[in-house]
């Protein structure tokens, strides 16, 4: 009668192993990450002034500042949310809910997952050729922003159109059959219930445009840039770029520097994201099923 | 069946997921003003006829049809049919209540808004509301999140939203089919009043149901229409003996 073999105890020690190991990884990468800010904290944090802010690059690191390199980041990421959205959001869109069968659309889908993967330095090389030489752009503002918007794309419509996706189809047909066109549908009810989704997507891909450098250094921007961008034609200079000039140097006080440039890359970062999840919070709220 | 006033004729109606027949060459006619249920066993293809009617499986993709479906004297499906003006006029009611996630006035004034309705909201919110035997029990939270309903409630919701585009079809999809025993009860008593108003098609595979509320009965099995008539007849003289062994339980 009884064929099962009762191995409780055994699954039970299975479990708490299984358990612990999660734990302990879990808290090895969170020490990791505390050590590694609380280095940057001490090295950097007594540079940190409304001098520094507001100074431009110097040879002395007593009078360097991250004035120009900041404003570079703040238009650059402006510039990019501004192209890389809309394209990004509306792609998923055309994807996701007009063009969503057929052979074509699965052969894209693949392609951008694929995009997705590219080194950034790839694309550095590719805006070199395109937005640098072809287009003439030079090294602007705008073949960085363009540039930099190439190599977020794929994460954007990946994940807006996951986000599109989760929308419970019995949304969509409610609209349907009330006699609303495709776009009244998505405008009212499926992109409204999706954003939050979409904003988790856009903010993963502004936080990764502001870190990154290999493309820029490939297009071309500046590392000791005096002034402030006034138009997107304009040279420039971004704070990643700024620290790894900084920290390449032979000086130990622009080591300092360099953390004192860490420290204000991580604010602007985390300061973005708070924003954003502000928003997708309260969009949120108003969304459930 | 022979009728007399018909809103919708379906002639030689085949509809295929693919290469797979779900509804096998349907001719028959939707009698206006009543209310016409479609019974059968669960996989007979019910659904899929009745989503057929306004065009509500344009968005499958391997799903096509031919034959024809005529409605006030228009092919609903010739090559210059507008499926967003047949919507409108044939209004759906699903399975499952689906209100839209915004406030219970919001759910109501939503298709009329978007179809460019001319008149005064507010009357519309209330004899919707009241059409659909709800309004009393929202009428002080309309602003609510219509989410914040109970099942029986949002289903009404839904009906209330239907007719608030004065369709002249309702068709509703096992509309009572997730809901408790009472507002089931209610649901049915809703349709009841709403024959008055409207032509009704109900897909249910509640026979009791079928038989309580509808004036006509259509049964379909393994997509074919095996009989179509008064309800009061069908139920007790039945004159195939499929249709005796299904509703008298012997299958389905």
């Amino acid at each position: 009668m009884n064929n099962f073999k009762s191995n409780i105890e055994k699954r039970k020690r299975i479990e708490s192993i299984f358990r612990t190991i999660c734990k302990a990884l879990t808290w090895t990468s969170l020490v990791i990450l505390v050590v590694l800010l609380y280095h940057v904290a001490e090295q950097g944090f007594h540079r940190l002034s409304p001098d520094f802010l507001s100074n431009f690059p110097s040879r002395f690191p007593d009078k360097a500042g991250i004035k120009s390199a900041l404003w570079g980041s703040i238009w650059l990421i402006s510039l990019v949310f501004l192209i890389s959205v809309p394209i990004g959001i509306s792609s998923a869109i055309y994807l996701e809910e007009y063009e969503n069968k057929g052979k074509l659309a699965r052969f894209i889908e693949v392609n951008i997952s694929n995009l997705a993967g590219v080194p950034s330095i790839v694309y550095g090389i590719l805006g070199l050729a395109i937005f640098v030489r072809f287009f003439g752009l030079d090294r602007s503002l705008i073949a960085g922003a363009f540039t930099m918007s190439l190599l977020i794309l794929p994460v954007i419509i990946i994940a807006s159109r996951e986000a599109l996706r989760a929308v419970p189809q019995s949304i969509r047909h409610g609209a349907y059959a009330l006699g609303a066109t495709q776009w009244q549908t998505i405008y009212h009810h499926v992109l409204p219930a999706a954003l939050p989704g979409i904003l988790t997507g856009v903010i993963l891909a502004m936080s990764r445009a502001i870190g990154e450098t290999a493309p820029l250094i490939m297009i071309g921007a500046l590392t000791y840039v005096a002034f402030v961008p006034e138009s997107i034609m304009d040279p420039f200079a971004t704070l990643p770029i700024q620290i790894f000039n900084w920290a390449s140097r032979p000086q130990a006080a622009f080591e300092e520097v360099a953390a004192a440039g860490i420290i204000v890359l991580l604010v602007v970062l985390l300061t973005m994201n708070l924003a954003a999840v502000i928003i997708r919070n309260y969009a949120q709220r108003k969304y459930r099923w | 069946m022979v009728i007399n006033d018909p809103i919708l004729s379906i002639w030689n109606l085949n509809i295929r997921y693919g290469q797979t027949l779900a509804v096998k060459n349907n001719s028959f006619e939707i009698e206006k003003n009543k209310v016409t249920a479609i019974i059968g066993p669960s996989g007979c293809g019910k659904s899929t006829l009745l989503r057929t009617l306004n065009r509500m499986n344009d968005f499958i993709d391997s799903f096509n049809t031919d034959g024809t479906i005529n409605f006030d004297g228009n092919d609903i499906y010739a090559a210059d049919a507008d499926p967003v003006e047949i919507r409108r006029r044939i209004g759906m009611v699903f399975q499952k209540p689906n209100p839209f996630p915004k406030s219970i006035y919001k759910n109501i004034t939503w298709g009329p808004q978007i179809n460019g309705y001319q008149g005064d909201m507010d009357t519309l919110v209330e004899e919707s509301l009241k059409g659909a035997a709800l309004w009393d029990e929202v009428k002080d939270r309309l602003n609510e999140s219509a989410l914040s309903l109970s099942g029986g409630q949002q289903q009404r919701l839904c009906i209330a939203r239907c007719i608030a585009m004065r369709p002249e079809v309702i068709l509703m999809d096992e509309p009572a089919s997730a809901l408790d025993p009472k507002s089931t009860a209610r649901v049915e008593e809703l349709i009841a009043k709403l024959r008055q108003d409207y032509t009704i098609v109900i897909v249910t595979h509640n026979m009791q149901q079928a038989a309580r509320v509808s004036d006509n009965t259509l049964f379909l099995y393994e997509g074919e229409l095996i009989e179509y008539g008064p309800t009061k007849a069908l139920f007790t003289k039945p004159e195939k003996q499929q249709t005796e062994d299904y509703i008298t339980g012997r299958f389905g």
